[in-house]
């Protein structure tokens, strides 16, 4: 990458950082609880990119990896106590890891089409298993638990308040971004890409596409469950609800809306949808999909470069 | 463990009834996907707006039949709207994009319901009153008309495809599509006619189904899902396949509500998918050859 | 060796006509031109571009620049369905006949158009089963079963049902035995007679120039020669040339 390109992502980088930190100080308390959910569902976003972007694979089996990030950060709230922070995390990561295991294990050995519909597919057993898992899950009622405080149990816990917690959830939805992109420039990533440009000649050079693939679920897996970890640290509640397909939907509207393939585009769509659903709800009411499904259906049609995309190429005329 | 032999038959009778119903949604879905390459998620909504056109049509003209009738034309003309609309422009793109366009016209579709009917089930009244004794039970005689009824519209279809003039168009397009135009078939209304007589195909079934549930916005989901399950276990494509498979998967599920609860007995058509991607990922009768 | 006078109301003219593969310019201004009810030859190697021309005059590959008159009007960017029913028939490189279809469906893919009666169609039917007696025997079997030659003649046959004003033949003695390529040779003259034009890509050179009136040659996706058959034979230079035998 050249110099100049690189000094304008970290300036660019750096901007919004400062923006988005700010923003709770001086933003109304609906608003920067708006923030915060938008940096939440901007992580889920993006790594669905991982595999809709780079590996060119239609997930529709995110809600079972933000899900169970949730209840695994659950679990850990409420079976020990004092809440511990790093504990919800650990498992919120691993319940997540466990199940994009499964998932991958399953799906990676069909091609695109086959592939998504089969992560629907898992999904929604997720779906139903911990709906109807009452004793553990709390079914449609879903769990309730506290959240725990920020620093080393035992030596010193401070608790969050809302401005904490909106930057804890930046600096990690920050350093993921960070993350993600180093792994999408890395040789690894560069293989992902080859796979979805044409995978058949990808196997042919000699690279174990299933293998590829496999590990591509399980990144996407890990990152959505962080983001699943995180919305339970925010709102202190996990329901079966999260798990419902709707959620893996809405994922993939956020990054055909923001830009598929770009990583940060995914954010950027997940904020337009939050927006705009804010913005129709107050004419529509709860009827706000209809309109916003219009819309969605039109930029899949005319603007399959999402938001990101066509910027880009605006920009570069 | 005596073996429930009266409940065994029962649920064969009910396994295959609903499994009929569900023949009709998949072999829709395979249809389309099998012709035209598109998945389409819409399927399940098509379906509810299928038993919603019923409901109103049974109320205004008290005639179970005709609301058949209208419900699938009325779903056939939307179909082949909603495709000359949002599909044909994507013909030629990536096929990942017609997943996108068919969700967010379930969503559309969805929250429309939703709009204009409101959350509470309606029920479509039975076509045929009366019962016939089965073991212990008064068996309603109108399950197995449905079913019969099912069967009737997926062989009517079949005959159709195999000797119908236009039938030969569909099944020339979806050999060579090339060739098909070079011999003068219009492609691209074929594909037109085949998502209109697919999305026929799912309103006649919500319609069908209408007296066994509750109509309601979000019954296309449970619906499409068991419909996918179908297919990926029939081998997608495979338009016999996707019969048998939903005979077969219904059978299971009502033999496994004998002993646990309906909503779980769902898990085994999971278990039955997870067992067939494992074993045969193409399909039990995969690798078609349309 | 004259060249040929230029066609007066050509059936089909092709001019300057570019295509291209993704980035690969496979077309690079071809001009020629067919006649009524005539049979014209058009000759080079291997990938200069000569299925591609007979493609984009179908219509099936898409044409960057250029044009296609048919009868005198331009069809360039017609979609193929459409002039298949005016009277443009296409007989591909590898037959291409439906598999799964029997014989007589492969027929009558070609008689479901505007105008049709069934006893046009019966009509049709007939001829071709007089033309190709093999076809008749073989009617209600899937043209999976065919042989070589017969999916050939199926192909033709197949063709010949849209009634057509012209014919695009590509390469039809290929993979067939030597017996067969008279019969290809007595089947295009049929249709000549008929009052059919044929533009003809062939390998077989004694064929081209046996049945053809007029040739063109071709290298790299241009139209390089053109010439009168019947003053060529196969050991010409202009053949060595371009076709390198």
């Amino acid at each position: 990458m050249i110099r100049r390109d690189r000094r304008l992502f970290w300036i660019g980088f750096a901007v919004i950082l400062a923006l988005l930190a700010a923003a709770p100080l001086v933003l109304p308390p609906f608003w920067r609880h708006f923030v915060t959910e938008v940096l939440i569902w901007g992580l889920l976003a993006m790594s669905s990119d991982i595999l809709i972007g780079y590996t060119g694979l239609i997930s529709f089996g995110h809600s079972a990896f933000f899900g169970l990030g949730v209840y695994g950060a659950a679990a850990a709230l409420l079976l020990v106590a004092p809440p511990n922070l790093f504990l919800a995390i650990a498992l919120g990561l691993v319940a997540a890891a466990l199940v994009a295991g499964f998932v991958a294990y399953f799906s990676t050995r069909l091609r695109d089409i086959y592939f998504a519909i089969t992560t629907l597919i898992f999904s929604q057993i997720f779906y139903v298993v911990i709906f109807t898992w009452t004793s553990v899950t709390g079914g449609e009622n879903g769990l309730t638990f506290t959240r725990p405080g920020l620093g080393i149990p035992g030596l010193y816990v401070v608790r969050f308040t809302p401005v904490t917690m909106h930057w804890f959830v930046l600096a990690v939805v920050a350093v993921s971004y960070l993350i993600l992109r180093r792994i999408t420039r890395s040789p690894f990533g560069m293989v992902l890409q080859s796979i979805r440009e044409n995978e058949s000649r990808t196997r042919a050079i000699g690279y174990h596409v299933e293998h590829y693939k496999m590990v591509a679920v399980m990144l996407s897996g890990l990152f959505a469950g962080l983001a699943g970890v995180l919305y339970a640290l925010q709102n202190e509640f996990a329901a079966a609800d999260f798990v419902f397909f709707l959620v893996s939907g809405e994922t993939v509207i956020y990054n055909v809306m923001g830009g598929i393939g770009t990583l940060a585009g995914p954010l950027v769509g997940a904020a337009f949808f939050l927006l705009l659903r804010e913005a129709l709800s107050r004419y529509f009411t709860e009827y706000y999909l209809i309109p916003l499904g219009i819309i969605f259906i039109a930029m899949v049609i005319f603007m399959p470069q999402g938001l990101l995309g066509f910027a880009r190429r605006w920009l570069n005329r | 463990m005596t073996i429930p032999w009266d409940l065994i038959v029962i649920q064969t009778v009910n396994g295959v009834v609903t499994g009929m119903i569900l023949a009709l949604v998949a072999s829709g879905l395979t249809l389309i996907f099998g012709i035209m390459d598109v998945v389409n998620f819409a399927h399940g909504e098509l379906f509810m707006l299928g038993a919603y056109l019923g409901v109103l049509v049974l109320a205004s003209t008290g005639s179970f039949w005709l609301a058949l009738i209208i419900a699938s034309l009325v779903v056939a003309l939307l179909g082949a709207a909603l495709q000359i609309v949002t599909l044909r422009p994507l013909i030629g793109r990536d096929p990942l994009t017609t997943i996108l366009a068919t969700f967010g016209i379930s969503l559309v579709l969805q929250n429309y319901a939703l709009w204009q009917f409101g959350p509470i089930s309606r029920k479509i009244a039975e076509p045929v009153s009366g019962q016939f004794r089965l073991f212990y039970l008064e068996y309603p005689w109108y399950r197995l008309v449905i079913a019969a009824a099912s069967a009737a519209i997926i062989g009517a279809f079949w005959l159709f495809l195999k000797y119908g003039r236009y039938g030969i168009w569909i099944r020339a397009t979806t050999q060579d599509r090339v060739m098909a135009q070079a011999m003068g078939i219009p492609v691209p209304w074929v594909y037109t006619g085949v998502f209109a007589i697919g999305s026929a195909m799912a309103a006649a079934s919500g319609v069908l189904f209408g007296p066994l549930v509750g109509v309601e916005p979000y019954m296309g989901l449970a619906w499409v899902l068991k419909a996918f399950i179908v297919v990926v276990v029939g081998g997608m494509g495979n338009f016999g396949g996707s019969i048998v498979a939903a005979i077969f998967v219904s059978l299971l599920e009502a033999y496994a509500s004998i002993w646990v609860s309906p909503s779980q007995a769902i898990i085994v058509s999971f278990v039955a998918l997870i067992l067939t991607l494992l074993f045969r990922p193409t399909g039990l009768f995969g690798s078609a050859v349309r | 060796m004259t060249t040929p006078d230029p066609v007066t109301d050509p059936v089909i003219k092709v001019e300057d006509l570019h295509a291209y593969y993704g980035k690969s310019h496979v077309l690079n201004g071809v001009s020629l031109e067919v006649g009524r009810a005539e049979v014209v030859g058009l000759l080079g190697r291997n990938g200069v571009g000569k299925s591609t021309t007979l493609k984009s005059v179908m219509g099936l590959v898409h044409a960057r620049q250029g044009a296609v008159l048919f009868e005198g009007k331009p069809v360039t960017g017609v979609p193929a369905h459409k002039l298949a029913r005016s009277g443009i028939a296409y007989v591909p490189e590898d037959r291409r006949i439906f598999r799964l279809l029997t014989v007589m469906e492969n027929l009558r893919t070609g008689l479901d158009r505007a105008g049709m009666t069934e006893s046009r169609r019966r009509e049709l039917l007939d001829k071709v089963y007089e033309l190709f007696p093999v076809l008749a025997e073989r009617r209600k079997q899937h043209g999976g079963t065919l042989s070589g030659g017969e999916q050939q003649m199926l192909a033709i046959a197949r063709a010949m049902m849209l009634e057509p004003k012209i014919v695009l033949l590509d390469e039809p003695t290929e993979g067939l035995m030597p017996r067969m390529v008279a019969q290809i040779a007595r089947i295009i003259d049929i249709l000549h007679r008929e009052g059919v034009a044929i533009l003809l890509v062939e390998q077989n050179v004694a064929l081209t120039l046996e049945c053809s009136r007029r040739v063109y040659f071709m290298e790299k996706g241009e139209v390089r020669h053109h010439a009168v058959a019947a003053e060529l034979d196969a050991n010409a230079a202009v053949v060595h040339q371009y076709l390198g035998i």
